[in-house]
C-alpha cells in the first residue's frame, strides 16, 4: 500500500528538532520570558454570564503598594483605534454584528469576560488588587440554551439585540422535497454533541516589551497566527509595521483556540505602551475555562431517505449552532460541519438549514475537529438507524454509499466558505474501510460478541467513516537561506504549537539541500523573520508551508549547484549536495556550502560565481486554492458494564490516507492525540453550566481529560497512502483526523453492546449514568 | 517581588547545587524555582494539583511543586528536569521519549520524566499497566500517552541491560 521511500529524510521517522530542548528543559515558553522590572497583569473578570456594568471603582485597588495601574475602557478608549476586536472572517450570514469589545464597559456576555486590568510588581499582588476592583452590576436574564435562545421572546444574549440569530445561511443541492416524497424509507432524529474546552497544557499567555532604543513593540504570544495578530495591533494601536513585532515562542499545544486574537494581546500590548514597562500575563486554568474559546454544541434535527437497499436518497434537516456570546472568528465552525456531513458518501439530495445562535456562554471558535466532528457524528449515527430498520450490516450500508474510488477526483455539489468547489481528489474510501475491517476483524466479530454475552459481558464494535478538509489555502511562505557559515536557516508564519513543525521544514529543506538536519534552524512563528504568514490551523502546515519549503529549497539548491560547477569547474549534473558541501558525485572535488554562500555574497569588484543574482535566499509563496481531502475509518471495540454504565475502550483501528506521509511516526502521533482528544469527548469531557450559564466545571478535577488509564492498548493503524495530486508532496494535513470520527465510532461501538438492550444513542458526551440511563429508558420502553 | 507579605530566607540544594535566598512567604514552589532560581524546565499547567506539569523530585519523592510553597522546602534536597542528564548526555528515559515520539508540544515532559523517574527506581522493571497507573496523574493532550508508555518500557530495558540507577 506504501510505496517504497526512494527520499533519505522525507518520508522517514528522523529524530525531531524540537525534542532535545524540550527533554531537557530548555524549551522557551512564554512564561519562561523574563525581563528585569517585568509587571504583571490579572483580570478583572465578570463573575455573572449576563448584566450590565453601572461604574467600576478601582480605587481600594490603586492604593495598594505595587500597583501600578488599573486600566479599563475608560483608560484605553483614547489610546485604540476602535474599542472592538472585529477579526471575523467575511460571510453575507451574519444577522448582526458581535464584536468583543478589548474591555467590558457597559455589559457583560459572559462570565469571564475582562472588565479590567490590574498591573502590578508580581502576579499575587495583582491578582490580590484585582479581588478589590468594585464593579457594580445590574444582572440580565441570559441566553444559555442555544436551541431555546431562538424563541422571539427568549431572554437576549446581548441587551436590546433585535434577536439572538447571530448568523443564518442554507446549503445544499439537488431536491431534497421529490427525494423524500418517493423515497421507501424516511428516518428522523435530534442529535447532539456537546460543548468542550480545548485545555491545551500550556493555557495562554502574553508578554510584551517597548524597545527604547528601536522603538519596536514585540509581543511574545502563545499564538497560532502571529502574523494575523500583529496586523490586528498596528491597527489597533496604530503602529507601523516595521515597530510591531509578534513571536510565538515554545507553544505547549494548541489545539484550535490559541489562532483567535484575543483582548488580552491587545491589553498587554497597550499595557507596555503605556507604562514603558515589560509587561506579562500568563492564563491560569480557571480563566482559560472562561476566557478561552470553546467549540462543539450542536443540535442537529435531521433526516435521512433511502431506498429499499439502503442507498441514500436525501439529507436533510436543520443545524442549531451554539455561537457563544461573541464572533471572535466567524460562521466557519457551522459552515464545516454542514459542508463535511456528506462527504464520504454519495448523497444525491442534500438541504441543511443553519442557525448560529448567540449565548451567554464563551465565544465558540474551532477545537480540533471544527465541526466535522459533529458532522460524522450524525451521519454515521443515521447510517447506523438505516441499517438497524433495514437490517442491512452496518458496515454493507456504508459501503453502499461510499464514493467509489474509480469516481475520483470526485467532484461534488458543495463549495468551500471562500466559494471554491469541493472536489474530493484522491483516495479510495471503500478500500479504506475494507482495511479497517479486515484489521478490526468485523466479520468475526459477531461469535465474539455472542460468546461474551454467553458469559454476560456486553462487548460491541463500531465504525465510522470520515473524510477531512485538510491544508486550507491560499498559502503559507516560508523563505529558505544559507548563511556564509553554511548554516541553513529555514523562516515561516507556520507557527508551530506541538504538531513538528518545525521537524517537518526541516526534513523537507534538507531533502534538497544535504541531507543535514543538524544544519538546519527553523523560525516557525515569527513576523520579525519572514514578513507574510498564516498560521496553524486547518491541519495546513505540512501541505501549504510543505509545498513552499519544497518550493524554495529546489531553488536554492539550483543555485547552488550552478554556482558550484563554475567554482569547480564541472558541469553541474556531476554535482551532488551532501551535508555542508557539494562535492563530485562519488567523492573528489569539492566546495563548502558556506563558501558558495560566501562567494554569492559578492565582493566589491568581482563577478559572482554564474553571474547569478546575489545571495542564497529564496522566499516562496506556493498557492494551493483548492483543499485536500484526507480520509479514513475507525473501528473500536468497547465493553460496558451494563451494573456501572462503565465504559472501556478495548480497541482502536485506525485505517486511514493522508497521501504521502513525511514522517510516519509523526502522523501516527498526530492520529493517536487526536483520538485521545475524540475518545474524551465521547465519554468523559463535559462543559457544565448551569441554568444562568454560570460554568460549573472549572477545574481539571472537575472537567476530566483522559488519562494514560483509561487508553486502550495501543492503536492499530492500516496506512494507505494515495497521493495529493494538488502539492508537489503528494501529502493531506492529518492534524485533526484523529478525533474527528471518535464520537461517532464509540457512540456506534456502544449502541451495539448494548444491542440486547435495543438502546438509540442521539448524544455524546456518554457519562456511566447516561449508560445507565438509556439501559433504563430502553427497558422500560420494552416493558 | 511581592511587597505585600514577609519574607523569609530559605537554604536549598536543586539539581546538587545548593541556594540560599530570601522568598516570599506565599510563594509557591513552582514559581520560586521557575520565576527565582529561573529554572524554567519546570511547567505549571493548572496551578490546582491536577495535571502533573509541575512535578519535581522532592528528597526523591514526586511532588507537586504548584502545591507547596517554597518556604516549605527549606533544609530539602530537590530535582527537577534539568537534573535528569548527565550534562549533556541525556538520560535513558529522555532519550527514549525523543525515539518513541513521547512529547509533541513538551509541555507536560518534564512532570512526566520526574515521576517516571521514580517509577525506574521504585520498580525497575514494570509492566505497561504499571507505568500507566504511574502517570494516571499526569495529563498530556497532545500524544495520547502511547508513545510515553512505550519509551518508558523501552528505557526500563535498557537500564537494566546497562545498569544504569
Ligand atoms: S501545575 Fe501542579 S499539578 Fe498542575
Ligand atoms: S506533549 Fe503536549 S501535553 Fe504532553
Amino acid at each position: 500500500m506504501i510505496a517504497p521511500v526512494d527520499t533519505r529524510i522525507v518520508g522517514h521517522s528522523v529524530e525531531r528538532l524540537e525534542d532535545r530542548a524540550l527533554l531537557m528543559g530548555q524549551a522557551r515558553f512564554v512564561d519562561d520570558i523574563a525581563f528585569p522590572g517585568m509587571l504583571h497583569i490579572a483580570f478583572v473578570r465578570s463573575p455573572h454570564a449576563h448584566a450590565l456594568i453601572n461604574s467600576i471603582d478601582k480605587s481600594a485597588a490603586l492604593d495598594m503598594p505595587g500597583v501600578h495601574a488599573v486600566l479599563t475602557m475608560d483608560d484605553i478608549a483614547p489610546l485604540l483605534a476602535d474599542r472592538l476586536l472585529k477579526v471575523a472572517l467575511p460571510s453575507p450570514a451574519y444577522r448582526q454584528e458581535l464584536h468583543r469589545p478589548v474591555l467590558a464597559d457597559k455589559e457583560v456576555v459572559h462570565v469571564g469576560e475582562a472588565i479590567a486590568a490590574v498591573i502590578a510588581e508580581s502576579r499575587y499582588v495583582a491578582e490580590d488588587a484585582a479581588a478589590l476592583v468594585f464593579v457594580d452590576f445590574d444582572t440580565l436574564p441570559v441566553a444559555n440554551d442555544c436551541r431555546d435562545a431562538m424563541a422571539p421572546d427568549a431572554p437576549r444574549a446581548h441587551h436590546g439585540a433585535p434577536h439572538n440569530i447571530a448568523a443564518e445561511f442554507d446549503m445544499g443541492y439537488g431536491d431534497c422535497v421529490s427525494a423524500f416524497a418517493g423515497a421507501a424509507h424516511v428516518l428522523k432524529e435530534t442529535y447532539w454533541q456537546h460543548r468542550g474546552v480545548a485545555q491545551s497544557m500550556e493555557c495562554r499567555g502574553v508578554v510584551a516589551n517597548l524597545d527604547p532604543m528601536s522603538d519596536v513593540l514585540t509581543l511574545w504570544s502563545s499564538t497560532q497566527t502571529p502574523h494575523a495578530g500583529k496586523r490586528v495591533l498596528c491597527g489597533l494601536l496604530g503602529r507601523d509595521e516595521d515597530k510591531m513585532r509578534v513571536i510565538t515562542p515554545d507553544v505547549g499545544g494548541g489545539f484550535g483556540p490559541k489562532l483567535v486574537f484575543y483582548p488580552e494581546e491587545a491589553i498587554v500590548a497597550l499595557a507596555a505602551q503605556m507604562l514603558q514597562a515589560p509587561v506579562k500575563w500568563i492564563e491560569d486554568r480557571r480563566e482559560h475555562f472562561v476566557a478561552t474559546t470553546q467549540e462543539r454544541d450542536q443540535y442537529w434535527d435531521m433526516e435521512i431517505a433511502v431506498d429499499a437497499q439502503g442507498k441514500i436518497l436525501g439529507l436533510r434537516g436543520l443545524l442549531i449552532h451554539d455561537h457563544g456570546a461573541y464572533t471572535a472568528r466567524g460562521v466557519n465552525i457551522a459552515y464545516g460541519s454542514a459542508a463535511a456531513i456528506t462527504l464520504p458518501y454519495v448523497v444525491p439530495n442534500y438541504f441543511l438549514d443553519i442557525k448560529l445562535v448567540a449565548t451567554n456562554k464563551v465565544s465558540v471558535t474551532p477545537i480540533r475537529g471544527a465541526g466535522q466532528p459533529q458532522a460524522v457524528f450524525v451521519m454515521e449515527r443515521l447510517l447506523d438507524r438505516v441499517a438497524r430498520e433495514l437490517k442491512i450490516d452496518r458496515a454493507e450500508v456504508r459501503r453502499r454509499n461510499l464514493v467509489p474510488g474509480a469516481a475520483m477526483p470526485y467532484k461534488t455539489p458543495l463549495k468551500t466558505r471562500g466559494g471554491m468547489q469541493v472536489v474530493l481528489d484522491s483516495g479510495d474510501y471503500p478500500a479504506t474501510q475494507k482495511a479497517a475491517l479486515d484489521a478490526a476483524g468485523w466479520e468475526d466479530f459477531k461469535i465474539r460478541q455472542n460468546d461474551a454475552r454467553a458469559q454476560g459481558r456486553y462487548i460491541g464494535i463500531g465504525v465510522a467513516n470520515y473524510v477531512e478538509g485538510t491544508g486550507r489555502g491560499p498559502f503559507e511562505p516560508v523563505s529558505v537561506r544559507v548563511a556564509e557559515n553554511g548554516r541553513i536557516h529555514v523562516a515561516s508564519g507556520a507557527a508551530a504549537m506541538g504538531q513538528s513543525t518545525k521537524t517537518m521544514l526541516a526534513q523537507v529543506v534538507a531533502e534538497q539541500l544535504g541531507c543535514d538536519m543538524s544544519n538546519i534552524v527553523v523560525v516557525a512563528g515569527d513576523t520579525g523573520a519572514i514578513e507574510l504568514g498564516m498560521g496553524g490551523f486547518n491541519s495546513r502546515q505540512a501541505v501549504m508551508a510543505g509545498s513552499s519549503a519544497h518550493a524554495a529549497a529546489l531553488k536554492i539548491r539550483k543555485k547552488i549547484l550552478l554556482v558550484a560547477s563554475h567554482m569547480l569547474n564541472v558541469g553541474e549534473q556531476a554535482l551532488e549536495i551532501e551535508g555542508r558541501v557539494v562535492r563530485l558525485k562519488g567523492g573528489g572535488a569539492q566546495v563548502e556550502l558556506a563558501e558558495i554562500a560566501k562567494a554569492v555574497a559578492g565582493l566589491p569588484g568581482y563577478y559572482i560565481p554564474g553571474n547569478v543574482e546575489p545571495g542564497l535566499q529564496a522566499t516562496e509563496h506556493v498557492i494551493i486554492n483548492d483543499m485536500t481531502y484526507a480520509n479514513g475509518t475507525c473501528a473500536v471495540e468497547v465493553e460496558v458494564d451494563v451494573e456501572t454504565g462503565l465504559v472501556t475502550v478495548a480497541r482502536v483501528v485506525f485505517a486511514h490516507d493522508c497521501g504521502k506521509m513525511l514522517h510516519p511516526k509523526i502522523v501516527e502521533g498526530q492520529i493517536i492525540g487526536g483520538i485521545a482528544h475524540g475518545l474524551g469527548n465521547a465519554l468523559f469531557e463535559w462543559m457544565a453550566y448551569d441554568e444562568n450559564a454560570q460554568p460549573v466545571s472549572n477545574t481539571l478535577a472537575e472537567y476530566l481529560l483522559i488519562t494514560a488509564t483509561e487508553m486502550p492498548p495501543p492503536v492499530e493503524f492500516v496506512h494507505l497512502e494515495s497521493p495529493s495530486p494538488l502539492n508537489e508532496l503528494g501529502i493531506k494535513g492529518v492534524g485533526e483526523s484523529g478525533v474527528i470520527p471518535m464520537t461517532a465510532a464509540v457512540a456506534s461501538a456502544i449502541e451495539d453492546a448494548l444491542a440486547p438492550f435495543n438502546v438509540n444513542i442521539t448524544k455524546v458526551p456518554l457519562s456511566p449514568p447516561d449508560i445507565i440511563a438509556l439501559i433504563d429508558a430502553a427497558t422500560r420502553k420494552g416493558a | 517581588m511581592d511587597s505585600a507579605v514577609d519574607t523569609r530566607t530559605i537554604s536549598l540544594t536543586v539539581n546538587g547545587k545548593a541556594y540560599s535566598k530570601a522568598v516570599s512567604v506565599r510563594m509557591t514552589l513552582a514559581d520560586f524555582l521557575r520565576h527565582e532560581l529561573r529554572l524554567t524546565g519546570t511547567h505549571v499547567g493548572c496551578e490546582h494539583g491536577v495535571c502533573g506539569a509541575c512535578t519535581i523530585l522532592f528528597d526523591g519523592m514526586s511532588a507537586r511543586s504548584c502545591l507547596m510553597l517554597a518556604v516549605q522546602a527549606n533544609g530539602h534536597e530537590l530535582t527537577t528536569v534539568e537534573g535528569l542528564a548527565n550534562g549533556d548526555e541525556m538520560h535513558p528515559l529522555q532519550q527514549a521519549l525523543s525515539e518513541h515520539h513521547g512529547l509533541q508540544c513538551g509541555f507536560c515532559t518534564p512532570g512526566m520524566l520526574t515521576t517516571l523517574v521514580e517509577l525506574l527506581r521504585d520498580n525497575p522493571s514494570p509492566s505497561a499497566d504499571d507505568v500507566r497507573i504511574a502517570i494516571s496523574g499526569n495529563l498530556c493532550r497532545c500524544t495520547g500517552y502511547e508513545g510515553i508508555i512505550s519509551a518508558t518500557l523501552d528505557a526500563a530495558e535498557k537500564m537494566r541491560a546497562g545498569g544504569v540507577k
